[in-house]
C-alpha cells in the first residue's frame, strides 16, 4: 500500500510505532520489527542509528547507541529494513543526514528502494538544502518526508508541505523526541495551518505516549507517531506489541 | 530554522546599527580589556634562532581568553532579541566562564553544558561559572566532551527557543553562527594587523593560530585573507600522533560531513559516524571544526598541521620559562609550530602568533603529564 493511503485516517487514528535498527541486539530487533510490523500499526518507522543524533532525547540516544556498540551499519540496517518491509506494512526509514551523505546517497536511496522501503525522514535535513539528497530519493520512488514545527513559519510551512511526499510530519512540540505527560496545547491550530498547504495526511510525533493522547489526537491528525514509548518497552525486555495494542483500542 | 533566521536578520541590523557598535566597543574597552597588546617574545625568538615572534596577548582579555569577544556580542544580541535567558557548550570551560561572566554582567539567566570528562579536567573553571552565577549541566552522553556538550545545548535551545539564546562558542553550528562568531572575533586580527605595521612597519611572514573549532583562528586570519604574502597556519590537535588515531585533526586527516548543522571536515568512520577524538587541551578536543576553515582548507589560502600532546606540553613550559607567560594548552600547540617556522625562516624570520588564553586552567593536565 502507498504510504500516503496506509497512514490516512477514516474516523480512526493511524498508529505509527518506531524502532531502532540493531537494539537491543541485530537479532532481537529484526524480531521485534516483524512483530511490530504485524501489529496492526499504520507504519513502521525505523531508525537507523547515528552518533550524534539531535533530535532525540534520552530513550532513543540510548537505543542508538546501544545499536552501535553491537556494530549496526547503514548497511545492516537496510537488511533490517528489507526483511521488516516483506511483512507488509510499510517502513519509513528515519535517520541523519550524515550517515546518509557517507553512504553515498544515490547508493542509499537506491539500496532503500530495493530494500522496499516507502520513505525516508531526515530530520537534520531542512527543505532549504535537501537538494540534491532529495532528488535521489525521489528518483528512487521514495516519499520524503519533512517536519513542521509549532515554530515554522507559514512561509516554511507552505515549501515543507509542498516538498512532502507520503505524509507530514508534526512534531507537536518545540523541543526533542521522548514521552510526555500531557499534550502541548495548540496542536489543533498546528495540524489546521498545514492543512490549508497540503491534502496529504498529517502525523503527529514527538512526546506521544500514551491512550489518552491518541484520543486527543483522533479527528484532528491522520496518526500519531509513537517512538520513544516503545524503545523504552524493547529495551525493558518487554513484547512492544502489548503497549501498542492498548494504544490502537484508543485510536478507534 | 526560524530562530536562525532571526539571529541572521538582528545580527545583520545590528552589524549596520552604530548606536549598536558604538554599545559593543565601549564593553570591549572597558569591561573585556581591549585592545590587547602585542608583545615581542624575544627570549622565545633567540630560543627557536633568531626569529621575531610575536604574541597576540588575548590571554589578557578579561576570564583569560578571547572568548569574551564573541559572549559579549552575542549578549547585546541576545538582549535585543528580549531574550532573557542564555545557554553555552564548553570544552575547556573558557567558553563557558566567558558566558557565565556576561550572564552575570548583564542579569541574564545562564546554564552552560559540559562533559563529565571536561568537568573533571577543568574543575576551577566549573567552580568559576558556579560561582558566576550559571547552573553547570553535566553531560553524560556519547564521549562526555564537547561535541557532546554541544548536541545537549542544541536540545535545550530547540526546546526553549521562545526565551533562550544559544551562545554558541566558536566558528561552528548552523549558519549564520559561523559567520557571527567571526565577525565578533575579527577584532582579534584587525588590532593586530594595526599594531604590527605599526611596531614593526611591515607585515609578518606567518600567522599562526590553534584551531579546535577554530574561532580564535578565523578571528586572526580574516584581517590577512588578502595579504597574499603572509603564510597563514592553523595549527590542530595530533593527540597521541595522527597514526594512533587518537587525535582531534578534522582538517589534517578527516573528511567532509556533517555535525552540528554545519558541513565541514569531520572525523568520522566510513558509515558517518563521528568518532571520539583526544586532545590533552579540552578546548581542541572536537571532530568538526568551522566550515570557513574548511573553505580555507580547499582554496590553500591557509595551511593546516597539526602538533602532538608532547609538543604542545613542552612549548607550554618553554613559554612559561622564557618569556614568563603562561599560556593555554590550546595556543601552546601553536608556538610549537612557530617554533617550527623560526627555525625554517632563520634568523630574522617574523612570525605572529595568536596567545588565545593562558594557562592556569591547564596547571594540573601539565603538572600530570
Amino acid at each position: 500500500m502507498r504510504l500516503d493511503s496506509a497512514v490516512r485516517a477514516h474516523g480512526d487514528l493511524k498508529l505509527i510505532a518506531y524502532m531502532m535498527a540493531g537494539h537491543p541486539n541485530r537479532k532481537r530487533s529484526l524480531e521485534v520489527g516483524k512483530k511490530l510490523a504485524a501489529s496492526g500499526i499504520a507504519a513502521l518507522e525505523i531508525g537507523i542509528p547515528h552518533s550524534d543524533p539531535l533530535a532525540d532525547g534520552p530513550v532513543i540516544q540510548k537505543a542508538g547507541q546501544v545499536a552501535l556498540d553491537h556494530g549496526m551499519t547503514v548497511g545492516a540496517s537496510l537488511e533490517l529494513a528489507a526483511a521488516v518491509a516483506r511483512e507488509g506494512t510499510p517502513v519509513v526509514l528515519m535517520t541523519y543526514i550524515n550517515p546518509i551523505l557517507a553512504h553515498d546517497p544515490r547508493r542509499f536511496a537506491a539500496e532503500a528502494a530495493q530494500a522496499g522501503v516507502a520513505g525516508v525522514i531526515v530530520p537534520d535535513m531542512p527543505v532549504e538544502e535537501s537538494e540534491p539528497v532529495a532528488s535521489w530519493l525521489r528518483a528512487a520512488a521514495l516519499d520524503t518526508i519533512y517536519m513542521v514545527a509549532p515554530t515554522t513559519t507559514p512561509a516554511r510551512m507552505a515549501s515543507i508541505c509542498e516538498r512532502s511526499t507520503g505524509f507530514v510530519y508534526c512534531v507537536t512540540l518545540t523541543g526533542i523526541t521522548g514521552a510526555r505527560k500531557e499534550l502541548p496545547p495548540g496542536l489543533d491550530e498546528l495540524f489546521k495551518g498545514v492543512r490549508k498547504h497540503t491534502e496529504l495526511p498529517i502525523a503527529a510525533g514527538f512526546g506521544i505516549s500514551r491512550p489518552e493522547h491518541m484520543k486527543a489526537l483522533r479527528g484532528a491528525a491522520d496518526a500519531a507517531v509513537v517512538g520513544s514509548a516503545v524503545v523504552a518497552e524493547i529495551d525493558a525486555g518487554k513484547d512492544p506489541t502489548r503497549l501498542v495494542k492498548d494504544l490502537l483500542k484508543a485510536c478507534r | 530554522m526560524g530562530a536562525l533566521q532571526e539571529l541572521e536578520d538582528v545580527w545583520h541590523e545590528a552589524k549596520a546599527d552604530a548606536q549598536f557598535q558604538l554599545e559593543l566597543a565601549g564593553h570591549r574597552h572597558a569591561f573585556v580589556g581591549r585592545p590587547t597588546p602585542l608583545y615581542a617574545a624575544t627570549r622565545l625568538g633567540e630560543h627557536f634562532g633568531g626569529a621575531h615572534i610575536h604574541l597576540k596577548r588575548e590571554d589578557l582579555c578579561h576570564t583569560g581568553a578571547h572568548k569574551l569577544n564573541n559572549a559579549v556580542g552575542q549578549a547585546l544580541l541576545a538582549m535585543r532579541m528580549s531574550k532573557k535567558r542564555v545557554i553555552a557548550e564548553t570544552g575547556a570551560g573558557q567558553h563557558g566562564v566567558a558566558v557565565a561572566t556576561v550572564a552575570a554582567r548583564f542579569g541574564l539567566e545562564c546554564a552552560v553544558y559540559m562533559g563529565t570528562e571536561d568537568m573533571r579536567r577543568q574543575s576551577m573553571n566549573v567552580r568559576r561559572m558556579r560561582l558566576l552565577g550559571a547552573e553547570v549541566r553535566e553531560v553524560t552522553s556519547g564521549s562526555k566532551t564537547l561535541k557532546d556538550a554541544t548536541s545537549e545545548a542544541i536540545r535545550d535551545w530547540v526546546t526553549n527557543v521562545g526565551t533562550t539564546h544559544y551562545i554558541i562558542g566558536s566558528v561552528v553550528g548552523p549558519h549564520p553562527y559561523p559567520e557571527l562568531v567571526r565577525d565578533l572575533q575579527r577584532v582579534i586580527g584587525d588590532e593586530a594587523r594595526e599594531q604590527y605595521l605599526f611596531a614593526d612597519g611591515k607585515l609578518p611572514d606567518a600567522v599562526v593560530a590553534c584551531v579546535g573549532g577554530g574561532s580564535n583562528a578565523i578571528g586572526m586570519f580574516t584581517a590577512f585573507l588578502d595579504d597574499k604574502d603572509v603564510l597563514l597556519v592553523g595549527v590542530e590537535a595530533a593527540g597521541a600522533g595522527i597514526k594512533s588515531g587518537k587525535h582531534a585533526a578534522s582538517l589534517v586527516a578527516g573528511r567532509p560531513g556533517v555535525l552540528h548543522g554545519a558541513f565541514s571536515y569531520l572525523l568520522q568512520d566510513g558509515d558517518g559516524q563521528v568518532l571520539p577524538t583526544h586532545s590533552i587541551s579540552a578546548g581542541l578536543d572536537y571532530p568538526g571544526v568551522g566550515p570557513e576553515h574548511s573553505f580555507l582548507r580547499e582554496t590553500e589560502r591557509v595551511e593546516y598541521v597539526a602538533v602532538t600532546d608532547k609538543e604542545a606540553i613542552a612549548a607550554f613550559k618553554l613559554c612559561t620559562r622564557l618569556e614568563g607567560i603562561m599560556p593555554a594548552l590550546e595556543p601552546a600547540h601553536a608556538l610549537h609550530h612557530a617554533g617550527v617556522l623560526a627555525r625554517q625562516f632563520g634568523p630574522g624570520g617574523r612570525i605572529l602568533l595568536c596567545l588565545s588564553g593562558r594557562g592556569d586552567k591547564d596547571m594540573d593536565s601539565v603538572e600530570g603529564s
